[in-house]
Parts: structure tokens; sequence; C-alpha cells
């Protein structure tokens, strides 16, 4: 352990309302965490100050998966491997339940959570691209209220996001895929397991009367931040099934994303393959 | 008890988590001990300055100043100190400058990063070409630290007739052992009227290596250093040299602050600071006549040892050795040189230089196999070695070899011929999944390179005990390979007893005797054998004693041993181990018997690579060896097992990432070791040829496993991808598409 133990202190409070006094009365005085997959990381080594921490895994009012007609809304804490043991999700979210799998490994998925997911704010995290692709809002709260804000519009920069500093993510709200619907997700990790993605694409499409009536693309680790292929979606959108414009959405989406090198892969590696598998996830929903 | 599969000895206390290790053992008064290590790759240590903040009073601090003997590390060469000192030349990052010690673990690792080392930062030499063009001399002989050669006929005289000349360059990467568990020492030393007594414990491979570095450091006979092995959780090759540094830096700590020491490193200071497998370079030029039989072959062959000469020199000599593999060549030449770089030592790796050289050769032959238009078994076929046959250093092929039925059996297992068939016509088609099969044939020599034995001069034996149980006395480590299990065995089939009756002493200098370093394959035929003779003395001492008449029955000879007891005290059994006398060889010129014998090897791999994504899965693998007779066929397979798992981790995907000198991906995140999904189900199978020197005909296994799954996995992309220049390992995905890319213009 290289992180100074005796440097830190821990509030754990266990209602909501206590956890946002404490944001409130010192703001950016505490760190907020969830699950602490990946904050004990950089603790143990080293990397990350000691300091004061604000555990909320006991607050049982960020727990739970609801659903209703129109929409599943995951209380911040939900565990990965909630996520995957959920019949709903499996059935509406099928690239939530891939991206659960994929992350890290039983025991992270266990102790990690969707919230702590967003608000860690990694690129190469691996439940963004499937949340940006079914087009989910974020739930935050405050003493001062709560908002909804677009999660496609939360991520604003390299861990920047629009959260203020006594501000939580209560929920995660995703609609429901309504109709015909197309699932797609890919991550292609440093190995098959236990692996942080080198690139993550997740698409949905709802294809109505032979139309792409609705796409988005999710992306992880090809920007700052997990981000959608606007670009590379406008060449698609409104197309017919049988007549995607397939080069020119590539050559797009080269647009939509700045890899770097880094110890897991490098910039041309990611542009190359990231191309193939929009490709191959546009052959196979050509063939939906 | 040969050949059957008995459980692992200490596996119980493993399971049960009862086995103690390092860092479970604990004292009062116990010190944490802290490395303060160079951040930059090479420079002059002007000065240490102590940051503020740390109460540095309560610290016990060593540098090299207070070293009482000599600073230098007792190995082959005395070039590495202990601790760099003020004024003296940093020569890698990572390497130990300072030692600190405290009670509170959080706050030693505070003080570590207060320590600022005021360092004139020279140029630093960080690859092989950089070395070999000597912009900077940093170590060796003009930054050789040791070249040789090895020559047979005389290839200059072939190239002019040769139908075909074929020549390549190939490339390996640096690779993490990552055992189990990271290196750790603890230390306790006596304050004595005229001399210290130094103990130190800890997890370690060679023993008396450290007692040898330990007397140098603190200036004390034998008896007065001794080393304990704790159980150990994996080596590799790992805890061969650098565990006497470590030693070393536990036992300073305990010798100036009077209490015990234990200095445990993480992960991320195991991965960044201690040895890894030597990078290499080989360029290979063979020439062939029309029919593809070899008629010569030209051997460059470069490691990059590290800032200094460790064990280089010999892993060069093994790496030497193998490099011409398992052909037979009329002319040969091999010429092999160590290169020193500003990077920190590279050292022992299961394999120890073998699975670089044969890595090119076997690749190379691949290569070769598609210019001369021939099935790449089909071009081994017409080369193999036979009885009586040479090899390069001269050396006769005294014993049976088969090496086409070897292969046989393993084109047969894996369904080469029709793969190969099958594969090439669904590649053809627009399936972005493309697959192939290749092999490897290589072999590898048991027992230490040349006359090393005969230096080693290793002694084992067999003591009786009150009890009536005997214990086998030697300094090999179990270090996961199953040591104290395959021990038991050959004493108790020599003793004609069960197991049970079996114990094998821990690995104390104070208790057992010099059988070597627990390397190089040995520690089943070489030692074993030493066990087999101790043993079988042991018995004739008991009869000759008049305790024991054959036959006897476990009891009866339980009995002669409590009452041999009674009578004498302790009774003790030893053998040291004598060269053959067929055995002859001459370290100035490398010609001779390099090897008592050899472990032989066929391996195939099947792969899918994934043209979308560039990921290479191996999707089968045949792994068959000749190793003489297998002792225990369960633990056999284990090792061969998790030699090939290593093996084709090497090959795809266990890349060392460097940045000035720094291993950068030190973690197991971001070191990419092969899971279980990673890997496939690995087919072993073992041709029994038992051979007289080891124990009930056994020969060294453990490094044999790593030689072959690279070759035979490139080789198997080759086959499915077509003629790429595939020179270098680790093949991750982003080198792939490098190499399709410049296939493709």
């Amino acid at each position: 352990m290289r992180g100074y133990v005796p440097g830190c202190e821990v509030k754990v409070p266990v209602t909501l309302a206590e956890a946002l006094d404490v944001l409130a009365a010192e703001p950016g005085g505490w760190r907020p965490m969830a699950g602490g997959t990946d904050l004990m990381v950089l603790f143990n080594a080293g990397r990350m100050p000691a300091g004061r921490f604000l555990d909320l895994s006991r607050i049982e009012e960020l727990r739970g998966i609801w659903e209703d007609e129109t929409t599943l809304r995951f209380g911040a804490l939900t565990t990965f491997s909630e996520m995957r043991d959920c019949p709903s999700v499996h059935r509406h979210l099928p690239n939530l339940v891939k991206s659960a799998r994929a992350t890290g490994a039983l025991a992270i998925q266990n102790r990690g959570t969707l919230g702590g997911n967003i608000a860690n704010a990694s690129p190469a995290a691996d439940t963004p691209p499937s949340l940006l692709a079914y087009g989910a809002e974020l739930e935050l709260v405050s003493l001062r209220g709560r908002r909804t804000v677009a999660y496609d519009a939360f991520h604003q920069g390299y861990k920047q996001m629009d959260l203020a500093v006594d501000e939580l993510v209560a929920g995660i709200r995703v609609p429901k895929p309504q109709g015909l619907g197309f699932h797609f997700y890919r991550k292609v990790g440093t190995r098959q397991a236990q692996a942080i993605s080198k690139l993550c694409l997740a698409a949905y499409a709802r294809i109505e009367g032979g139309l792409i009536a609705e796409f988005r693309v999710g992306l992880g680790s090809l920007a700052p931040a997990p981000v959608r292929a606007r670009r590379a979606e406008a060449m698609i959108l409104g197309k017919p099934l049988t007549a995607l414009q397939v080069t020119a959405a590539r050559e797009a989406l080269m647009a939509d994303i700045c890899p770097i090198d880094d110890i897991r892969s490098t910039v041309h590696y990611r542009r190359v393959v990231t191309a193939n598998v929009f490709q191959q996830m546009l052959e196979e929903l050509a063939h939906a | 008890m040969i050949g059957i599969p008995a459980i692992r000895k200490e596996g119980r206390a493993k399971v049960l988590g009862r086995a103690r290790y390092t860092d479970d053992k604990t004292f009062r008064c116990l010190l944490y001990g802290a490395t303060v290590r160079s951040t930059v790759p090479r420079g002059i240590l002007k000065a240490i300055r102590f940051g503020e903040g740390i109460p540095w009073k309560e610290f016990t601090i060593v540098t090299a100043q207070d070293i009482p003997g000599e600073n230098r590390v007792a190995a082959i060469v005395k070039d590495q100190p202990f601790l760099v000192e003020v004024g003296g030349m940093i020569n890698h990052a990572e390497e130990p400058v300072l030692l600190l010690a405290h009670p509170d673990r959080y706050l030693l690792e505070k003080a570590r990063r207060a320590v600022i080392l005021e360092v004139e930062e020279l140029p630093a030499i960080l690859d092989i070409q950089s070395s070999l063009d000597r912009a900077q001399i940093i170590g060796g002989n003009e930054n050789i630290f040791k070249e040789l050669r090895i020559e047979k006929g005389d290839p200059a005289s072939v190239w002019a007739r040769a139908a075909h000349i074929i020549e390549g360059a190939y490339r390996t990467g640096a690779q993490e052992h990552l055992y189990i568990e990271p290196n750790g020492m603890l230390a306790i030393v006596a304050h004595g009227d005229h001399e210290d007594q130094v103990t130190v414990c800890g997890s370690l491979q060679c023993p008396y290596y450290i007692q040898k570095a330990l007397m140098n450091l603190f200036g004390l006979p034998a008896d007065k250093v001794r080393i304990v092995q704790m159980e150990t959780g994996g080596a590799f090759g790992g805890k061969e040299d650098y565990p006497s540094l470590i030693a070393g830096h536990a036992a300073l700590l305990a010798w100036k602050s009077g209490k015990p020491v234990k200095l445990i490193y993480d992960r991320e200071e195991d991965m960044a600071a201690t040895t890894k497998r030597h990078p290499s370079r080989t360029r290979m030029k063979t020439a062939f006549d029309e029919a593809g039989h070899l008629l010569a072959l030209d051997i460059d062959f470069i490691l990059d040892a590290g800032a200094y000469a460790t064990l280089s020199s010999v892993v060069l000599s093994r790496g030497a050795i193998h490099a011409a593999g398992v052909y037979r060549c009329s002319n040969t030449h091999i010429h092999a040189r160590a290169v020193a770089t500003n990077t920190p030592p590279s050292g022992a790796f299961r394999g120890f230089g073998a699975p670089q050289s044969l890595f090119a050769l076997e690749r190379h032959l691949d290569v070769c196999a598609a210019q001369l238009g021939l099935d790449p078994a089909e071009l081994r076929r017409k080369n193999f070695l036979k009885i009586g046959d040479t090899m390069a250093t001269g050396q006769v092929i005294q014993e049976k070899l088969d090496l086409a039925g070897l292969m046989d059996r393993t084109l047969q297992e894996i369904g080469y011929t029709e793969k190969r068939r099958s594969f090439a016509v669904i590649n053809a088609t627009d399936e972005p999944i493309k697959r192939g099969v290749g092999i490897s044939v290589f072999m590898h020599g048991c027992g230490f390179t040349g006359s090393g034995e005969t230096y080693l001069a290793s002694v084992a034996g067999i003591e009786g005990l009150a009890d009536g149980r005997v214990a086998v006395l030697a300094a090999s480590t179990e270090i996961g390979q199953g040591k104290d299990t395959v021990f038991s065995q050959i004493a108790s089939e020599a003793l004609n007893i069960p197991m049970e009756l079996v114990e094998v002493a821990q690995a104390d200098t104070k208790v057992v005797p010099d059988s070597g370093p627990t390397v190089a394959s040995r520690s089943t035929m070489v030692v074993g054998r030493l066990v087999e003779d101790a043993a079988y003395a042991f018995k004739q001492a008991l009869i000759q004693q008049g305790f024991l008449e054959e036959p006897y029955t476990p009891e009866l000879f339980r009995e002669a041993v409590r009452r041999s007891h009674a009578r004498f005290g302790t009774v003790k059994c030893y053998t040291q181990y004598h060269k053959p006398p067929h055995i002859e060889w001459d370290d100035q010129t490398y010609r001779g018997d390099a090897y008592p014998t050899f472990s032989w090897g066929c391996y195939a791999a099947e792969v899918a690579v994934d043209t979308v994504t560039f990921e290479v899965k191996v999707e089968d693998f045949v792994a068959i060896q000749e190793v003489g007779r297998v002792i225990n066929p369960v633990l056999a397979a284990g090792q061969i097992e998790g030699g090939v798992a290593q093996g084709i981790g090497w090959a795809l995907w266990e890349s060392v990432e460097w940045k000035g000198g720094r291993m950068v991906n030190n973690q197991m995140t971001n070191y990419i070791i092969p899971t279980s999904v990673d890997l496939p189900r690995i087919r072993v199978a073992f041709l029994e040829n038992p051979h007289p020197a080891g124990p009930g005909g056994a020969k060294g296994l453990g490094e044999l496993p790593m030689d072959g799954p690279a070759p035979a996995v490139l080789n198997a992309l080759q086959n499915a991808l077509g003629n790429l220049r595939l020179d270098e390992v680790p093949m991750t995905p982003e080198r792939l598409l490098e190499c399709m890319e410049v296939a493709c213009g």
C-alpha cells in the first residue's frame, strides 16, 4: 500500500440527505466514493493523495432498479452484477449487460457501481458507450434540488463533468427501446477478460419501415471522455437499411474520435480497428 | 513410487492457507524496510538530501558508506553495487541508492518519497543497436559483457554453391516473470563480540547464491551467514539472482538497526526493479541445397543484458548453444554477444536464452519453407538430427533420437494436414476470421551448461530421523514446481518405503548441503540423481551396520532407522556430483558436450486471427515431448501447461513498455498475461525414453515448454495470413496490424 492510510478520513452517511449535507457544508472537501474499485487502485499505487472520502455505499436510497412502461431507472449504486442479474436489463438493454460483463473481474462487478463508472469519468469505462447508445439521462441531486441532464451532454472533457461539487449522481434513466431494435456492443480489450479497453463501440438503432429511424453510437477509449459518434450517426440516420453509406460513414467516424497513444494501444490501431468494428456493426445492421 | 501421480507434498498447507510465506512471518520490534531508487537511467549521484516533514531521526538509514564488506554483489562478475555511492555512477533506472527502515510502514512510504537524489544525468543507452554503436561506453568491454563463437565447418565455403540462401532477422522482447508472490526478505542480525551472525529468510530460489553474496557484503565466513527459504510463491528464474540484492538490503538494515527487518516489494516495485527475460535480436543466414537440405547456418545472436553482467554470460551460452536447434548442419557459425544497456539488468527466466534463439531459428525455418516451396514439417524432417550426428558444438548424439516420430505424433494430434488443407479453403473467402496451424521442434539441455555441473560439484544427502523416517537434505527449493514431491518419490523408490516416511528438509544453509541452485532444469535430473544415490548409500549403510536386512517391510526399515539413530545420534549419507567420464567440454572453444543430455519437444498451435481487430486466439495446442522417464505425470503435465501458457503470453501479449529506461506498465492491469479464457486447452503427452543420467531415467523438463510455443504460434499465424514478416514477439494486435499493412504495401 503506497497511499498514506493514517492521512485518510472517511465519513459513512446512511441517508442521501446526510451525504448532501456534508457536500454542501464543505464543497469539494469530501470525495464521494461508491464501490471504490477505481479510487482504491489509485490509492494503493500511491497515485492519489490521502484525503477525505465520503463513502456512499450504505445509502439505500441510491440502490435498486425500477421499471415502468417506458423507462428503466438505475439507482447510482447499482452494481455491475445486479445489472447482469436483472431480467429486464437483459430484455431491454442487452448492450448494458454485455458492458457490465466486460468490466473487470467478478469481484469488481460485485462492488463497482454504474454511478461510479459514470462519475469516475474514465474515457475507458465500459458502461458509458452503452448508456450513450441508449440515450440515457442522469438524475443529479444536491441540497439545491434535483435536475436531469442528458448523459451525452454530461462529459465535457477529460474528467470534466456537468456535476457541481455539491452534487451527486443519484440515478440513471434509460428509455426502453421500442419497436424493432438493433443492439451492438464490442469492447476490444487488452485480452479476453479482466482487461481495460483499447476501444469500445456500442450502437443502438431503431428500424421502422426499412429506414433507420433512430441511431446512436457510443464510443469508449477514443476521446478524452466517452463520446457519441455524431458525425457518423448523421450519415446513417434516416437512411434505408438497403443503402447504408458504409464508406462515407466510416470516414465521418474518423472525425468523431481523437484517440491517443498510451500503454495499452496506439492511435493508429485505435483508428483502424474502430473503423473496422463500426463497419462490421453496419454490415450486421444491414442484415438485421 | 516413480511414475505415479503422487499428491503434492506441500499442497495441503497451501490450499488450507497454512503455508507460511515471508510476509506471514512477524516479530515484535519488527521494522519495515524500503528502497530508494534512481529515476534516471544514467548519471552521477551528486548528493542525497532528506526532504522536510519527515521525522528522519526515527529512521534507520543505510547508504553505501555503511557497508561493512564489499559493496558488490558476488556473482559471476562483481560489477553490481548493492547501493550506488555518492559520487558513483547510476547505471539504470530503479537502481538502489538508499535504504530506510521504520516500524510504521505508511510513514516509511512517505519518507521514501521524500528522499531527494541529486543526479547529474548522462546520456543513456537504451537498446541493443545503440549499445553496439557505442555512442556511450557504459559497461563490460566496450559495451560487451560476453562474446562467444561456436564454429563447426565453414559456412563461407557454402554460400557460392548453395541453391538457396535465405536470410532473416528476429526480435524478442523483455518478459516479466509475474510469479504470484512478489520478492521479499526478512533479516535478523545478532551482534557478536567478534563476528555478527546474519540470518535471512525469504522468497528465493538459490540459498547458497545469497549466502555467498552476503559473506562478501559483510566480510563474514559461511557459518555466520544463514539463509532460509520460506514458502515461495513461484520464481521462474526471477528469484535466482536479484534476491541476493534484496537479502543484502534487508540484512544491512537489520545490522544497522539491531532489529528484525522485513523488506517486501509490492507488485509495482517488483515489476519495475527486478530482472526480466533478456530482449534479443538474431540474424540468420541459411543455405539449402535444391532438395531443402540445410548446408550452412550463420547466426548472429545478441542479448540485451541491461546494466550489469549478472547471469548474462551463461544465459548467452545457453542461447547460443540452442541457436542451431535440432538440425544436422555441417557448416555452422554462431556469433553471440551480450551487450550493456542502461536498463535494469536482465536475468534468468525459464529457458535462459534458449527461447530467444529457438524462436529465431524455428520461425526462420517456416520462412525458408515458404521460399523453398516445402511444407514446414517436411523441411524439418529432411534435416533432423539422428543418432551419431553432431550438434553445433561437436556433441555427438549418443542416445536413441526419433524427432520425426515425435513430430508425426504432434502432427497427428493437431490434425495438421487436414487443417492446413481446410483452412486454406476457408481463408480464401471473405470470412473475417482466418485460421492457421503451425509447429516448432526444439530441445532443451538438461542441467548447467558445459562444465557448470563439474564446477558446482553439488552435494545432496539423506538423514535418518529419530522417529524412523528419513529426510532429504538438498538446497533445491520448492518454488511451486513440485520438487518436494518429486524428491520424496525418488527417495522412497530407492529406499523401497512409502512416501509418508520421507520428509524433505527446509532449504536452510544451516541444515542442507549446497546442491546448487534451483535452475536449469537440473533439480530432478542432477540433484534428484544425487538424492537417489544418497538413498541407496543410506540403505547400504543400514545393511552393512547390521540394522537392516533385505527384503524388509516399511516397519522394519523404520525400526532400523530408529535404532541407528539411537546408536549414533545423527546418521547422514551424502553424495557429490562427479562428471561422467564420457562428457567433455572446453570452455574456451565452446567445443564438446554442452549438456549431459537434452529433452526434446514438438509443439503445434492452431490460431484464429480476427482481421477486424487483429486479435489472435490460440484455439488448440498440442505439446508432445520426450523427457526421459516421467517421475510424476500430474506435476509434469502441470509444468508443461504452465510453460506453454507463459510461452503463449510471451508470443502474443507480454510487452514490457519502456519510457526513458523505466518500465511504465508495471501493474498487472497493463502488463498483459493470458487469463484462462485467453488460452486453449493444452494437450500434453510424454514419450518416455529413460536416460541413464537421471534418477529412474528422468531428464529435465521445467524450461522445455517455454521454448516451443512462441515459434509455433507465429508459424500458425503465417499459415493463417500468408507470408508476412512476422519476425517479432510479442506479436500484439498493434504489431500484427503493422505487419499486415507492410505486406499490403
